[in-house]
C-alpha cells in the first residue's frame, strides 16, 4: 500500500462546455456552473498546492501522457460544439509534478511520458475544468491522459502513481476527474430548454450511482465500473476508467464524505458536480471481487501457453 | 454548367509519423527518415494527382469526431499549427490552407436533404484535424487545391457497424449528388487505416525500422485479404464484409470513410491501383486509388 493520501479531496466534473460557453441557455447548464463556482471556492479555500486532472477526454496511445509545459496557452474550439464559441486558455502547469508523476508511474512498470510542447491540444474537458475551477491559475495544474487501450490494473496504479508523486515531493492535491456519468448524447442539434438525459435507464443508473458518491462509496464504485461501463457508456473505449483512477489515486477505501453539489443532462449524457472528502467512517464493511494490483506487469499472453 | 464528377478516389492513412519521415518545412519535429515503403507510395501517388485536372479535394476523416451529425469546413481559409495529441514528439504542422465553402454549403445541403443531421464549422479558431492535413500533405505537399473536411459521425460507437455503414452510404451519395451539380471536378479521400491495433509503447528513435512490424499476423492476414478484394475490384463484396473486417481488426474503417468514398463513386467493380503496404506502430496502412478513367487506370504494384 502507498503511503496516506496526499489528496485534500477529489472532484467528478462533466466535459461537455455549455457550463462554460452557454451557462444561461438551460437552468440545468447554470445550475452545474454555480457547482463549479462552488468547488473552486473550495479549493480556494483549501491549502492545496495543485490541482491534477484526469481528463476522459484526452485519450492516448502510447502509453499514458502528462501534461508538463509550464504555460499552455491555446484557444481551444470542441469538435461537436464549435458553435458555442472558442475557450481561450492560459493554464500554469507544475511542471516539477507533471516529470515526478511519469517517473512515478514508470516506477510502477507503466509507459509514461510528458509532453511540453507549444500549441498542445489540451482536450475539452480538460480545458472546462480548469477554466471553471482555477479561472486565474491561482494554483498550478497537472493533466494526465486517459489511455485507450488501458484498463484496470493500468489505470489503478496509473492512479496510485499520482498518490506517490505527491508524497515524494510533499505535496498537497485536489484531484478532478473529467467525465460523465451515463455518456449517450442525442445525435441530434436540440433546443437547450428541451434538454434531458437519454433514457430512463440512463437517468437510474446516474442516479444509483450518485447515491454511492453520495454516501462516499468510492471503493464500491471503483469496483462496479465494468458494470456501469456495460450499462450506460457508449463503448468508445474499453473500460469506464474515472472511478479506478479516482479511488486508486485517493486511497480505495470507502470512508469518504460525499457530496452530490448538481446533477443535470448535458446534451443528453448525465453531468454530475461531485466532491468526496476523506472522513473516518466508512459505509460497511464490504468485500471485493476486484483483485488490488501495485505493479504492472503488462498484458498476459496466453495465446502461446496450453497442453501443445 | 456540365455535370461534376469524381476524378479519382484515394485511401490515404495518416499516420503522422510519413509527414515526420519526410521532413517537410512546416513540420517543427525532425526525423532521420522511416516508413519508406509508404512514403514512397504516396510519392508516385501525388504525381499522378499532378497530371490530372481536378478543382478541390473532398476528405473524410476520422480524427475530426462529431457525436451530433456530419460537419463541414465552413470558412474560407484556415492557419494554424497542428499538434498531434498522440503523437505530438512527431507532428506540429504549421499549416494554412484553403476551403471550397461552396462545395462544402452544397454538399452539407444535399446531405440534410438526404435526412442526415449535419453542420456547417464556422468557428474561426477551429483547427483542422491532423488526418486531414497529414493526407493532403502527401498527396498535395503543394497545398494549391481547396480542400473539404468532413467529419466522421461515430455510428459504430452508438450503434453498431451496420448502421455505419448506412450512414455512410447516405452520406457518399448525397455527396456525389453535389458534386455533380456543383459542375466541379473532385477527388475524394479517404483517409484512415486498415488493421488499427497500434503498440502503446514507442521505440526510443520513432523511425527506428528494426522496430516497426504489424501488431500480429491475424491483422495482416484480414489486412491482405481486404486489399486483394481492391485489386480484384470487389468493393460490393467489401463493403459486405465489412462490419466483420471491422470489428476483427479494430479498423479505422469504423469511421465510415472508405464507405463513404465507394458509395458516392458507385461502388467500383474496376481493380483499385495498389501504391504500398507498411504497418506503422503496429497499424496496417494501405495506400490505394480508384481511378474511373479506363485510359489512365494502371496496374501500379
Ligand atoms: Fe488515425
Amino acid at each position: 500500500m502507498s503511503e496516506d493520501s496526499q489528496i485534500l479531496f477529489g472532484l467528478y466534473v462533466p466535459p461537455h462546455p455549455q457550463p462554460l460557453l452557454s451557462p444561461d441557455a438551460n437552468a440545468g447548464y447554470a445550475n452545474l456552473r454555480a457547482a463549479f463556482e462552488t468547488c473552486r471556492k473550495r479549493i480556494e479555500a483549501s491549502d492545496a498546492d495543485l490541482i491534477i486532472v484526469y481528463s476522459t477526454t484526452w485519450p492516448s496511445v502510447v502509453g499514458h501522457q502528462i501534461q508538463a509545459l509550464k504555460e499552455s496557452i491555446w484557444t481551444h474550439v470542441d469538435d461537436d460544439f464549435h458553435y458555442l464559441g472558442s475557450m481561450p486558455y492560459n493554464f500554469q502547469i507544475d511542471s516539477d509534478f507533471s516529470h515526478e508523476y511519469c517517473s512515478a508511474a514508470e516506477k510502477r512498470g507503466l509507459h509514461a511520458r510528458t509532453v511540453e510542447y507549444e500549441g498542445f491540444p489540451i482536450d475539452t474537458g480538460s480545458v472546462v475544468a480548469l477554466s471553471l475551477l482555477n479561472p486565474d491559475n491561482r494554483i498550478p495544474a497537472c493533466i494526465v491522459s486517459s489511455n485507450m487501450y488501458a484498463n484496470r490494473s493500468e489505470t489503478i496504479v496509473l492512479g496510485k502513481a499520482a498518490n506517490d508523486a505527491l508524497v515524494t515531493q510533499g505535496k498537497k492535491a485536489v484531484v478532478v476527474v473529467v467525465s460523465s456519468l451515463s455518456n449517450r448524447m442525442f445525435t441530434e442539434h436540440i433546443d437547450p430548454s428541451e434538454d434531458r438525459i437519454h433514457s430512463s435507464k440512463d437517468n437510474e443508473w446516474n442516479e444509483k450511482i450518485l447515491e454511492f458518491f453520495a454516501d462516499g462509496r468510492l471503493e464500491d464504485l471503483s469496483q462496479l465500473s465494468r458494470e456501469i461501463h456495460g450499462q450506460i457508456r457508449v463503448q468508445k473505449v474499453v473500460a469506464y476508467k474515472p472511478a479506478w483512477w479516482l479511488a486508486a489515486s485517493m486511497g480505495q477505501h470507502n470512508n469518504y464524505e460525499g457530496e452530490v453539489l448538481a446533477y443535470e443532462a448535458l446534451h443528453g449524457s448525465g453531468g454530475a458536480v461531485i466532491q468526496l472528502t476523506p472522513s473516518s467512517g466508512s459505509f460497511g464493511d464490504k468485500e471485493f471481487d476486484e483483485d488490488d494490483v501495485e505493479y504492472y506487469q503488462g498484458d498476459r499472453n496466453v495465446l502461446n501457453k496450453g497442453s501443445h | 454548367m456540365s455535370k461534376g464528377e469524381i476524378v479519382l478516389g484515394c485511401l490515404a492513412p495518416h499516420p503522422p509519423h510519413l509527414v515526420y519521415a519526410e521532413n517537410p518545412p512546416q513540420n517543427e519535429a525532425f526525423s532521420e527518415g522511416g516508413w519508406e515503403t509508404l512514403r514512397w507510395g504516396y510519392a508516385k501517388l501525388a504525381r499522378k494527382l499532378k497530371t490530372i485536372d481536378y478543382d478541390a479535394i473532398v476528405i473524410f476523416t476520422p480524427h475530426w469526431q462529431t457525436y451530433i451529425g456530419t460537419h463541414f469546413l465552413g470558412l474560407p481559409e484556415f492557419k494554424s499549427k497542428s499538434v498531434d495529441p498522440v503523437f505530438p514528439n512527431l507532428f506540429r504542422y504549421n499549416y494554412d490552407l484553403k476551403v471550397d465553402v461552396e462545395l462544402a454549403e452544397a454538399m452539407h445541403e444535399e446531405t440534410a436533404k438526404a435526412g442526415i443531421i449535419t453542420k456547417m464549422m464556422k468557428n474561426p479558431d477551429f483547427r483542422v484535424d491532423y488526418g486531414t492535413i497529414t493526407s493532403c500533405h502527401l498527396l498535395n505537399p503543394s497545398w494549391d487545391k481547396p480542400i473539404v473536411t468532413i467529419s466522421s459521425n461515430r455510428n459504430s460507437h452508438y450503434y453498431s457497424n451496420e448502421v455505419m455503414i448506412e450512414q455512410a452510404k447516405a452520406l457518399g451519395e448525397a455527396c456525389m449528388r453535389a458534386i455533380e451539380k456543383s459542375g466541379k471536378k473532385v477527388v475524394l479521400v479517404s483517409s484512415h487505416s486498415l488493421s488499427h491495433r497500434h503498440f502503446v509503447t514507442e521505440a526510443p528513435l520513432p523511425e527506428d525500422m528494426s522496430r516497426e512490424h504489424i501488431y500480429n499476423h491475424s491483422q495482416y492476414v484480414w489486412d491482405m485479404k481486404i486489399i486483394d478484394m481492391f485489386r480484384n475490384g470487389q468493393m460490393k463484396e467489401v463493403v459486405d464484409i465489412m462490419p466483420e473486417y471491422t470489428e476483427q481488426t479494430i479498423a479505422e474503417t469504423e469511421a465510415g470513410g472508405l464507405i463513404w468514398m465507394m458509395a458516392a463513386m458507385g461502388v467500383p467493380s474496376y481493380p483499385a491501383e495498389i501504391y504500398g503496404y507498411q504497418s506503422v506502430i503496429g497499424t496496417g496502412n494501405c495506400i490505394a486509388c480508384w481511378d474511373p478513367n479506363t485510359e489512365t487506370r494502371e496496374l501500379v504494384l
